[in-house]
């Protein structure tokens, strides 16, 4: 199952960034095969419409759950509909690789 | 001009029945067309009949304005009524609404995290494994980051 993350940076040490559709990186993590996959946003700069833009993104990758800090009111509709499950951590000092070893439980 | 788009409105769950059928000897006679009642005027209903909310609580649930709640539950009494009165079929389907999913918190981790597959029960925390989960209260656990925004 594949997980997405946002990240402050393309590093394991980056920290989980606390926005969604303007995080500055996306993490795809892989469950089962353990590959992890650091991919720029496209939308990060954009003016409007990165919410969308942004689960269109990481939809299209088959993701089955997303980590993130805040889903705004737009995206968490559409999340829903999709059947995408949202997780969100309130600790902004949360690094990246301790949330991929929390998932490996 | 092409009229204005409706917002969407919030379901918190589907209702447990596809409709209603009316019964008796005179039932079959007027195989007619059956009433369709809105997912969201079922839910307005729900939210004011059933639960016993106000027009404004109810509306701040389904996320629509206090005005157009109450049109929508005018249309959803006006609708059973023709039902009843006429003894057609009532259908509760269509409408412009999504599903709200539940929300829970993971006591060992502390995240939060929302149920997308209404019908099966989560049993453990999706980011740590933990047992210990309880439903989340609130509307959205976003509220609460918004007001401490604001707050700083």
């Amino acid at each position: 199952m594949k997980v997405a993350i946002t990240s402050t940076g393309n590093t394991l040490e980056s920290l989980l960034d606390q926005r969604f559709g303007r995080c500055a990186c996306f993490v795809i993590y892989d469950t089962e095969s353990k590959a992890i996959q650091f991919i720029p946003n496209p939308n990060k700069d954009a003016e409007e419409g990165t919410g969308s833009a942004s689960v269109e993104f990481v939809a299209s990758r088959a993701v089955q759950k997303i980590v993130s800090g805040r889903f705004g009111v737009k995206i968490e509709p559409i999340l829903d509909s999709l059947k995408i499950q949202m997780i969100v951590i309130k600790e902004p000092k949360k690094k990246i690789k301790d949330i991929i070893k929390m998932l490996d439980h | 001009m092409s009229p204005r788009i409706k917002t969407l409105r919030k379901v918190q769950n589907p209702s447990l029945v596809k409709g209603f059928k009316p019964y008796g000897p005179d039932a079959g006679k007027q195989n007619s067309e059956p009433v369709i009642l809105l997912y969201e005027e079922y839910e307005a209903l729900r939210l004011c009949d059933y639960e016993m909310r106000n027009h404004h609580q109810a509306s701040v649930l389904m996320g629509v304005s206090r005005p157009t709640f109450t049109r929508i539950y005018a249309s959803a009494l006006q609708k059973i009524a023709a039902g009843f009165v006429e003894g057609k079929r009532i259908s509760i389907e269509g409408g412009k609404v999504y599903f709200d999913s539940d929300w829970y918190q993971c006591a060992g981790c502390k995240c939060y995290f929302n149920n997308p597959e209404k019908e099966k029960e989560i049993m453990n925390c999706p980011l740590c494994g933990n047992q210990q989960i309880a439903p989340f209260k609130s509307e959205t656990p976003m509220d609460e980051t918004m007001v401490t925004i604001k707050a700083e």
